[in-house]
């Protein structure tokens, strides 16, 4: 399929849909019609990324529309093409939940039009060859998931979160803007082809390079630029914060690889370590920040924010290996960066999926009212457990292949001639370690709490299971986490092409070995088959269920649950979210959260209930956000006067500013 | 002949930007009003002299434009407005007169230089003629900063206007759309304003801008 074809078909279905989207919105049976055909477009869409990502020649399109020299350029790579065949594919599976999922909108005539237009903004982003499209798509893919952001806009703390996410976005693309600037230099020349060509001095490499982290960093929720994105991903509706979490980030994402790795130029080696310092930081942030959480949405968008961090220590591990010519070693840590995304996209979305069913179904988002679901929705809890493992970085389950290849990157850093990567790497490979095993714990509190034990409010109790679109999708993500956990190999290989146009170089072909292992480098240490894995366990969990039943008893036996002297408990005695996460806020929480926590205990002989109260405080909140917005109202305060002038004084100002101007012409030298 | 021409083109010119000095002098409206017709003959006559030397019979037309617009019907029109709101004999002025004029001619200088310098490579004529038209459009903008009187300050405007169809005159080969536009703008900022003073005189019963700031809604500083 040629790019004109591709782009051309994706941007008149894609519009048209969304006009179709405003009349349809009203019917009852519109929304499903709407997605189901969002669907089939992403699902061609799909279908053309993975044949041009195999078809190895980049695909151009120039228009005669945009900037007058530039024009508007589009171009489909290896690199663009991976990332859009991820991101069709999650928007085709997303699209198929909704056609169940979305029938629960209130306001579907604000969501539907904004959903078409905002897959229609990620498409552009990833086939856009010059600085002008590329901008123009980027905003347009901010603005259109703003609008789903604010879909349910009567909730004052959903406006909040809107505006939130404007005015990062905002800033994020302002930064952008500046980044290309310096890429493009004083003759304005905006076309990649042309960006590529020009060979830029140290000190603007570095300020485009800090720039394009900012810029993309603060799109994909690097730490300190995160803080839209739980709000943001928690207001919107679960089909919609699924495809900002899974997918958009991964835009975010393309915009850095793209930027840095391709318009760049050659990396200095300290560009890795602080793009990987970055990530490891804000791995472990993302996560301790999770465990806090009772929000089921906002736990897993904290997530998001962990998982952002170890697509960037991947990728900052890529940049330093790539600035000392070890291309293996560098395709090596590309590969696990490009692997977790598309792992991270699948259950992230399967995730939210699993969250937007639990809240259509009890309408609580609030772990601490929920409990006891698996009884009452099994399916739904099976395929959250199956996204809960695969996020955890269980084996056999693909986030583990991905994190296992990001640890063996870095256990190539001894290889590295600076001390100061061969002391940062190891440092950043043991935040990550970390933030895999709080990741672990948080996700046992998140399954637990919702799923196990007891209802603990009403609504919990009778909760239904979700419909068979929404489990049909769920079923998709589930599948392919599994498939890509115990079939690395041929996921590592389908990678191999966008590997090449970032690094130069690919990791060695996967398929080819036997067994269907996986060996990162050819000669290795280390090895994993997911395939023998997975049987082993399979084996010997079915053994352990046979041995357990045969010896132990084999009739299910129903005793009382948590009878530790209280035989008639209430639920509310049960392990909550709190308490669960409270060695763990204990530890980290006292230092970085600045944690404290109050006991009141009535005297004696008064009735009132003893009281335990934390407080938590986000010192990136206090240490970034409070001194802008102190200096933002400081100078607001001082051009407030400015509102209320008379139409001499205006006329003198502008008067003066021309004045002024024409001096600053007249002396320039 | 290309010294005569030049002479009567620079002549021209620099008597524009004399009369916006004598426009900036006066403190009377209807005195205001009669230079600022003055000021509209000459530019009448400047653009006509440029129809002649450039040969180009539709800049006539602007000529004309300006006399019977801007020299007659304007000033006629305006000359009733005031004496329908009974402020013909006001003075009013922002500053002292000679601190004014003094502005004014820091503003001459200033455009000479800044013309001087950006274009040494035009046509002298060009060259010389946008630095009288730059002077004429700050000295009409420096006459609606330091009037109080909305009519005056419409005045300050048409005379600016003035300075940029001397500019757009002065450059050769102007297509003619600009100066339908031109007169045009004129017009309606003319209506525009007329309206304005007598919405205002309805609501304040005084066409006095600063009886505006009341209403401005909010600190003064």
């Amino acid at each position: 399929m040629s790019l004109d074809l591709h782009a051309g078909f994706l941007v008149f279905a894609l519009l048209l849909l969304a006009l179709a989207a405003i009349p349809l919105a009203h019917t009852r049976r519109g929304p499903s019609i709407v997605y189901a055909l969002a669907a089939l477009i992403a699902a061609a869409a799909a279908v053309s990324a993975f044949l041009a990502a195999a078809g190895g020649t980049p695909l151009r399109v120039q228009l005669p529309l945009g900037l007058p020299s530039t024009g508007m350029r589009l171009r489909l790579d290896a690199l663009s093409a991976t990332f859009a065949f991820i991101v069709n594919m999650a928007a085709t599976i997303t699209s198929l939940y909704a056609v169940g999922y979305g029938r629960h909108e209130p306001e579907q005539g604000r969501c539907l039009p904004f959903y078409c237009l905002f897959l229609l903004g990620m498409n552009l982003v990833l086939v856009a060859d010059d600085a002008f499209s590329f901008l123009l798509a980027w905003e347009f893919m901010s603005l259109s998931s703003w609008a789903l952001v604010v879909v349910r806009h009567r909730e004052e703390e959903n406006r909040r979160a809107g505006l939130l996410y404007l005015t990062m976005a905002s800033f994020g693309t302002l930064a952008l803007l500046f980044a290309f600037g310096v890429l493009a230099g004083g003759a304005g020349a905006y076309a990649f082809d042309q960006i590529r060509a020009r060979t830029l001095e140290p000190y603007a490499a570095t300020l485009a390079l800090v720039l394009a982290l900012v810029g993309t960093g603060s799109k994909s929720g690097l730490v300190p630029l995160h803080a839209w994105l739980p709000p943001a991903h928690s207001a919107a509706p679960s089909h919609v914060s699924a495809l900002m979490s899974g997918v958009m980030t991964k835009v975010a994402v393309y915009g850095f690889i793209r930027i840095v790795f391709d318009l760049l130029g050659a990396p200095e080696w300290w560009w890795g370590m602080l793009v990987l310092s970055l990530g490891g930081v804000t791995a472990v942030l993302g996560v301790l920040y999770a465990l806090i959480q009772h929000d089921l949405k906002r736990l897993l968008a904290y997530h998001t924010v962990e998982n952002i961090g170890i697509i960037y220590i991947g990728l900052g591990l890529a940049l330093a290996f790539e600035a000392h010519r070890m291309t293996w070693a560098a395709a090596l840590a590309a590969t696990a960066a490009l692997f977790h995304v598309f792992n991270h996209c699948v259950f992230k979305s399967l995730l939210f999926f699993g969250a937007g069913a639990v809240q259509t179904a009890t309408g609580e988002r609030d772990m601490e009212h929920l409990g006891g679901l698996i009884h009452r929705m099994p399916k739904t809890a099976f395929v959250f457990l199956v996204g809960c493992v695969a996020i955890s970085a269980l084996p056999p389950l693909n986030g583990f292949v991905s994190e296992w290849l990001t640890f063996q990157a870095i256990l190539l850093s001894p290889d590295l001639p600076e001390w100061g990567l061969k002391f940062t790497v190891p440092a950043v490979g043991a935040l990550l370690a970390l933030s895999a095993a709080l990741a672990a714990a948080c996700f046992v509190k998140a399954f637990g709490i919702t799923f196990l034990g007891r209802a603990r409010t009403p609504a919990a109790e009778r909760a239904e299971e979700t419909d068979r679109f929404s489990l049909a999708a769920m079923f998709a993500f589930a599948a392919l986490c599994l498939v890509a956990g115990i079939l690395p190999g041929f996921f590592i290989d389908a990678l191999a092409p966008a590997v090449t146009s970032m690094v130069g170089g690919r990791m060695p072909v996967q398929t080819a070995l036997p067994w269907l292992s996986i060996v990162p480098i050819a000669e290795s240490r280390s090895s994993y088959n997911g395939l023998l894995l997975f049987l082993f366990i399979t084996f010997a969990a079915c053994v352990a269920v046979y041995v357990i039943h045969q010896f132990a008893s084999n009739a299910v036996r129903r005793a009382p649950a948590w009878d530790c002297g209280y035989p008639d408990a209430s639920p509310a005695t049960q392990y909550t979210a709190a308490s669960f996460a409270q060695p763990i806020r204990r530890v980290y929480g006292t230092v970085i959260f600045r944690a404290r926590e109050r006991v009141e205990m009535p005297p004696p002989g008064e009735m009132r209930a003893a009281r335990l109260t934390v407080d938590l405080r986000d010192l990136v909140w206090d240490w970034f956000y409070a001194p802008v917005v102190v200096a933002v109202t400081f100078v607001a305060d001082l051009l407030n006067p400015l509102q209320f002038q008379t139409i001499r004084r205006y006329l003198a100002l502008v008067f003066i500013a021309l004045v002024s101007l024409l001096t600053v012409i007249a002396i320039w030298p | 002949m290309r010294g005569l021409v030049f002479d009567l083109a620079h002549l021209l010119a620099g008597s524009l930007v004399l009369v916006s000095f004598i426009q900036l002098y006066q403190d009377r409206l209807t005195a205001l009003l009669n230079v600022f017709a003055l000021h509209a003959v000459v530019l009448a006559l400047s653009v006509a002299w440029q129809a002649f030397i450039q040969g180009a019979p539709h800049l006539i037309v602007t000529a004309v434009i300006a006399l019977v617009f801007k020299g007659m019907l304007v000033p006629l029109a305006l000359h009733r407005i005031i004496v329908r709101l009974g402020i013909h004999r006001e003075i009013e002025t922002v500053g002292g007169i000679g601190l004014t004029m003094l502005a004014g001619m820091g503003l001459v200088a200033l455009s000479m230089v800044v013309m001087l310098k950006v274009t040494p490579g035009a046509d002298p004529l060009a060259r010389e003629d946008l630095a009288f038209a730059l002077s004429v459009v700050l000295i009409g903008l420096l006459l609606m900063v330091t009037r109080r009187n909305a009519v005056s300050q419409v005045v300050g405007f048409m005379s600016l206007e003035n300075g940029l169809v001397l500019a757009a005159t002065g450059a050769k080969g102007m297509p003619f759309v600009i100066e339908i536009s031109v007169a045009f703008s004129i017009l309606i900022a003319f209506i525009v304003i007329g309206i304005f003073l007598f919405r205002i005189r309805e609501r304040f019963d005084t066409v006095d801008v600063s009886a505006l700031d009341r209403f401005g809604g909010g600190t003064r500083v």
